[in-house]
């Protein structure tokens, strides 16, 4: 029995350049005791349903058409006051950073006490009785001590069970959890989807889940609306959309969700979103065929890392006795070998970036050494540091801060050209145009700027800027966790290829592990600045020599297997 | 159809935003053409100004204390009266508004370009550069900039004989404007200089192994202008008024080349005595350049700060 | 906590040094403090005989030891201008500087902070945006200006209100207060209204400009879903976060009401520590000048202590340790 039903739903934001519609006559219904997945890329306008139905479209959106029926009831969002009635007592929702969620000045118990009796009449002691069962039906240690703390002193997945209790204070019919669990680690996410699997079981309450994640749907909905630019694609069983989509952008989407079980030569390309169809890359020209002037690396290792230390200073002191410090990196030694993918996995604060920084000399070791072929760094001259400096290149995680927006698309890859070879203003923009070609643009797209890409086509012009200086060594720091699935592939298999093409050693930090497993021959896991399993890759995914990386993999979500 | 071109347009001023709300703001282009109008007016004082305030040949005692022309007893020659002196207060007005446009200009220019420069250093490098350079504004900003010019004054007066010291006036009030302005300027270049450096563009330039001085340059320094111009185009104000209190105050430009705040301070002379368009007129000049001038910083900051966005 | 005190109280230290070792050097080094002393006869020898005497000869050093030794006890020197010792003078005006600016400050909490949550609530509200334009004319009128305009109007032109001095007050025997009698709270409005003016408008921007982005807070949105009353996430939820940083920089405007109250002080002959600070430039009176400096920096550094504590008893976040 559906008792939320969304029928035509129109959200629209009226702008300057016109009115934007984010969601466009979309239907969907929701039964007690049911978790239903709302899926999409981003621009998709999943968060604006849930937004919508709570009423809390930000300024200047408004509900222009269609109607939402709770419980029998036609819901008006624009009437604040009798919103005000149903949100958070009958409809709830979750937001996705448990960091932000809650008021850092005043403490848990405060917060779950003063929603408590928002909405029922109880006396501050019955509250408070009441708000210890929460917490402790949340799954939180020791909650009559813990009550009486404040937000910072819980950890991000402990702020989500919080946050959770907050929303079950009411008895809620409905929650709207948006995002839940992306921004914890894949641990952490595991037991929050696990607690709301059991909250939906025990309080027999309707949940829609609004994700990106096609693990997350796969593992925790009973339903799935997919949705492509403000429309439902496509509505249906989890187990169909998954294993037997209908329509087209469903079946592209879930062929380039990267798979866990696995590995396979190249991603199926998104057919559906033609416009973004990348060109294989045309090598050739002469800019390639320059041979690097670096002395030949006759060693088989290209990279070679021994007994590697990183520490900062987390308080200063005159005295030493009160210096505070923190191991970042703790006795680190790998090797990565010529025209290898080594994959770096581990949760946040586990040192992988730090390596990284490491390698790209933006951080001094404190202990050990880095050696590039025969080169130990840190005791080069000036000459030889540029020279490695060209070797020695990096793609960051999110497209959006690695390209400076005051400069064009051509000033941005000129800029390596131009320190580090003596070339001429035309070698220099024919290296440009060739350079974009390559990374799939085009040379049209030198004289614009990077506001006018999106994040895919600015993770390219980073590509493009990282091969500029002729590297040996790429370093993809989680080069495609801040792009939508679709684009992933693409950029995945752009990465393939030019690592084939140029012959590439790369290093390739991620804590993604299917996209791991299609990109890497190799895998160190690290834990805490360490490296807790070093394994060739296939090895790693079918028999981990660590509890860790098994646990690791066990809470990977998972697509199900397809054939 | 004519609308044709005349979409097109209104597209292409759409499609830059600041360019776009600009037009949307009708007060902010009222202040704007209003403050345009007042430098203008300043600036061209010599062939506007019916009288040159400043040549004691052109005055007559005998004209002295004429009220404003549309009152009793005033002269269709002396628009707003005149002073003590005999002079026309139209004309001093607007020599006035030079002096205090060009201290006031001079003041934040200096000002932004020591702040400009030291917090750089200090958002990029950190480390004890950061903590020395902070430290100096922190004492600084415990005094506040009114204090300050009033010590340097009072410094030079000591260090200077009197007639040297009005000779320099001038000098001494700009240096003490931009030594009370510039700690301001450093926390904001800072600040922003910090939010920029943890950018991953900057580190992208340190890979490629671009020198420091050139990623401040040319990567830093041209996303910071935003905040800049908010900063200088708000201190602009307090330099305008930091000039006229301190010229009112006695301690500032002295009566023989008249700033707007000297002005007031003679018509101060003559409040109970009933000669009131002596202060009001220069006053609200005053008022209404820091107006216009403080309506255009604070959709400045609207626009560039994020924070308010 | 004590950790945290004693670092602040570090801070503070080394900028007193730093204002003493400023105040000290313009001590010894602007004018001849022997000229000040000795008549014209007095010959050479005797002259130097007494730069002896009063150590000038000392290393700089050990001069500015003590100077401060001299300081901590409270003693300053005498008055160039008017032959007093210092202490004394700043002693017997300090009452009337101090009243002022608490009256002017209260003023500028009790209404810029009210209308600054109005206006974060309701940005978009007609009465904001008169606010908003008014607050910027506010800011854009020089102190004085603003002091003579409500000098002629209510003082001269209305003749309802004092426009000079402190009315009658009563002598405490350690403090003289004008809050006593009628003509002293009558004396003190013109002064306090444009003191607190600037204040007034400064607080209630910043007031403004932190709530409209608290406002914006995932928590915010987070207790809105969670169907809290409207007025309870804006005044308990929202005003709390608004304060932390309202706070500190409150704190340090506390600075600019001292260096605007030697404005007001001047333009209403407000016979506080600004106008003999401002009669003391003019004379070059270099032992009630470089007073002055020290007890603003003393009141800065008190002040901003207080502020470090309040602060230190909002945010749990610098009480409790993380676990």
């Amino acid at each position: 029995m559906s008792f939320l039903s969304i029928s035509n739903l129109t959200v629209e934001y009226p702008g300057p350049l016109g009115t934007f519609t984010a969601v466009k006559n979309a239907s969907l219904t929701v039964a007690r005791g049911e978790i239903l997945g709302i899926v999409g890329e981003s621009g998709a306008g999943k968060s604006t349903i849930g937004n919508a139905i709570m009423g809390l479209l930000d300024h200047p959106g408004r509900v222009s058409g269609g109607e939402i029926i709770f419980d029998g009831e036609r819901l008006n969002p624009a009437d604040d006051r009798a919103m005000r009635g149903l949100r958070g007592k009958r409809i709830s929702m979750i937001f996705q950073d448990p960091m932000t969620s809650l008021n850092p000045l005043f403490t848990v118990g405060e917060q779950l006490i003063e929603t408590i009796r928002t909405h029922k009449r109880l006396s501050a002691d019955e509250a408070r009785k009441n708000a210890i069962e929460l917490l402790a039906s949340v799954g939180i240690a020791s909650p009559e001590e813990r009550i009486d703390h404040y937000p910072h002193q819980f950890s991000g997945g402990m702020r989500q069970r919080v946050v959770i209790a907050l929303v079950l204070c009411s008895d809620p019919d409905l929650i709207i959890a948006d995002e839940p669990t992306t921004a914890l680690d894949v641990s952490v996410q595991a037991q929050i989807l696990d607690l709301i699997k059991s909250l939906v079981a025990t309080r027999n309450v309707g949940v829609i889940l609004v994700t990106h994640d096609m693990g997350v749907i796969a593992e925790t909905t009973d339903r799935v609306v997919m949705m492509y630019k403000g429309e439902v694609v496509e509505t249906g069983e989890t187990a169909q959309i998954i294993h037997a989509p209908k329509q087209a952008y469903t079946k592209s989407l879930i062929s380039a969700v990267p798979r866990g079980d696995r590995r396979l030569d190249r991603f199926p390309g998104v057919s559906f979103l033609e416009a973004d169809r990348p060109a294989e890359p045309k090598l050739g020209g002469w800019w390639f065929d320059n041979t690097n002037q670096m002395p030949a690396i006759t060693d088989e290792p290209l990279v070679t890392v021994r007994n590697l230390g990183l520490r900062f200073t987390t308080r200063h002191a005159l005295l030493p006795s009160y210096r505070r410090y923190f191991n970042a990196v703790k006795d680190v030694s790998f090797q990565i070998r010529r025209g290898e993918v080594l994959g770096l996995v581990g949760e946040s604060g586990s040192g992988k970036s730090s390596i990284a920084k490491l390698l790209t000399q933006i951080y001094k070791p404190s202990s050990g050494e880095i050696r590039f072929g025969e080169h130990r760094l840190g005791t080069l001259t000036a000459r030889e540091q540029k020279l490695l400096r060209s070797q020695i290149q990096m793609i960051f995680q999110d497209p959006y801060s690695s390209l400076n927006p005051r400069m064009s698309v051509e000033r941005i890859i000129a800029e390596p050209i131009r320190h580090h070879a003596n070339a001429s203003g035309a070698e220099i923009a024919k290296l440009v145009h060739e350079l974009l070609e390559i990374v799939g643009l085009g040379a049209a797209a030198a004289k614009k700027f990077p506001h006018e890409f999106s994040g895919g086509q600015r993770q390219r012009i980073a590509i493009a800027r990282a091969l500029a200086t002729r590297p040996r060594f790429l370093i993809c720091d989680e080069p495609t966790s801040a792009l939508d699935v679709s684009i992933q592939a693409q950029i995945l298999n752009l990465l393939k290829d030019l690592r084939d093409a140029l012959d590439l050693t790369v290093l390739f930090i991620s804590h993604d592990l299917p996209v791991v497993r299609q990109m890497c021959d190799r895998i160190i896991v690290m834990r805490d600045g360490q490296i807790v399993e070093t394994s060739q890759a296939e090895h790693f995914f079918e028999s981990p020599q660590t509890d860790y990386s098994r646990d690791l993999l066990r809470l990977m979500p998972r697509m199900p297997s397809r054939t | 159809m004519f609308t044709t071109p005349l979409r097109k347009l209104r597209i292409r001023i759409a499609a830059h935003p600041l360019l776009y709300r600009f037009l949307a703001s009708p007060i902010t282009m009222l202040a704007t053409f209003l403050g345009a109008a007042m430098i203008l007016a300043a600036f061209l004082a010599p062939f506007l100004a019916p009288q040159d305030p400043f040549d004691p040949a052109a005055l007559d005692l005998l004209n002295s204390l004429l009220p404003p022309s549309w009152q009793e007893g005033g002269d269709a020659g002396y628009l707003l009266g005149t002073d003590d002196q005999g002079r026309d207060l139209f004309s001093a007005i607007l020599y006035g508004t030079r002096t205090s446009l060009i201290v006031g200009g001079v003041s934040v220019s200096i000002a932004v370009l020591i702040g400009l420069f030291l917090g750089l250093i200090a958002g990029y490098f950190g480390g004890l550069l950061d903590a020395v350079i902070m430290r100096i504004v922190d004492i600084q900003m415990t005094f506040p900039s009114i204090m300050v010019a009033l010590l340097i004054d009072g410094v030079s007066r000591g260090i200077l004989p009197a007639e040297q010291h009005d000779r320099l006036a001038i000098f001494v009030i700009i240096f003490a404007l931009s030594l009370s302005i510039w700690p301001q300027v450093a926390r904001t270049v800072r600040a922003s200089t910090m939010v920029q450096r943890q950018r991953d563009y900057v580190l992208a330039a340190q890979v490629i192994g671009i020198p420091s001085p050139l990623i401040l340059v040319r990567h830093i320094l041209p996303n910071v202008l935003g905040p800049i111009l908010v900063i200088a185009t708000i201190n602009l104000g307090v330099a305008i008024l930091g000039e006229a209190t301190l010229s009112f105050l006695g301690v500032g430009i002295p009566a023989s080349e008249p700033s707007l705040g000297t002005l007031i301070r003679i018509g101060n002379g003559f409040l109970f005595s009933g000669e009131r368009w002596l202060i009001i007129f220069p006053g609200m000049t005053l008022a209404l350049m820091v107006l216009s001038v403080n309506l255009v910083g604070d959709w400045l900051r609207q626009e560039l700060d994020p924070k308010l966005r | 906590m004590l950790f945290y005190l004693l670092r602040r109280l570090f801070q503070s230290a080394i900028v007193l040094a730093v204002v003493a070792f400023g105040s000290f050097m313009m001590f010894r080094f602007m004018g001849d403090p022997v000229a000040q002393l000795v008549s014209e006869e007095t010959t050479l020898a005797d002259r130097a005989l007494i730069r002896q005497s009063l150590g000038l000869d000392d290393p700089l050093i050990v001069q500015f030891g003590h100077f401060a030794a001299r300081v901590v006890q409270g003693e300053f020197g005498l008055s160039y201008q008017m032959g007093q010792p210092v202490m004394r003078l700043i002693a017997e005006r300090l009452p009337a500087t101090l009243e002022l600016s608490f009256v002017a400050f209260s003023l500028a909490l009790l209404i810029g902070i009210p209308l600054g949550v109005f206006a974060g609530l309701k940005p978009n509200s007609i009465i904001t945006r008169v606010i908003m334009i008014l607050s910027l004319a506010g800011i854009s009128m020089p102190t004085f200006f603003v002091g003579l305009l409500l000098m002629v109007y209510f003082g001269v032109e209305l003749a309802i209100l004092p426009t000079f001095g402190r009315g009658e007050t009563v002598d405490l025997g350690f403090w003289t207060t004008g809050f006593l009698t009628k003509s002293g709270w009558l004396s003190i409005i013109l002064p306090a209204v444009t003191l607190g003016l600037f204040q007034l408008t400064f607080i209630m921007r910043l007031v403004r400009a932190e709530m409209l982005e608290v406002m914006r807070a995932d928590f915010i949105r987070f207790a809105r879903a969670r169907g809290l009353p409207a007025r309870r996430i804006h005044f308990r939820h929202a005003l709390k976060n608004t304060l932390v940083p309202v706070m500190t920089i409150a704190g340090l405007q506390f600075g600019s009401i001292i260096a605007f109250g030697i404005i007001t002080e001047s333009v209403f002959q407000w016979p506080g520590i600004g106008l003999l600070f401002l009669q003391a430039i003019s004379a070059v009176d270099i032992p009630v000048v470089s007073t002055y400096l020290l007890l603003v920096a003393v009141i800065f550094v008190v002040v901003n202590l207080i502020v470090d504590m309040l602060y230190y008893m909002v945010d749990p976040r610098l009480r409790v340790g993380a676990k």
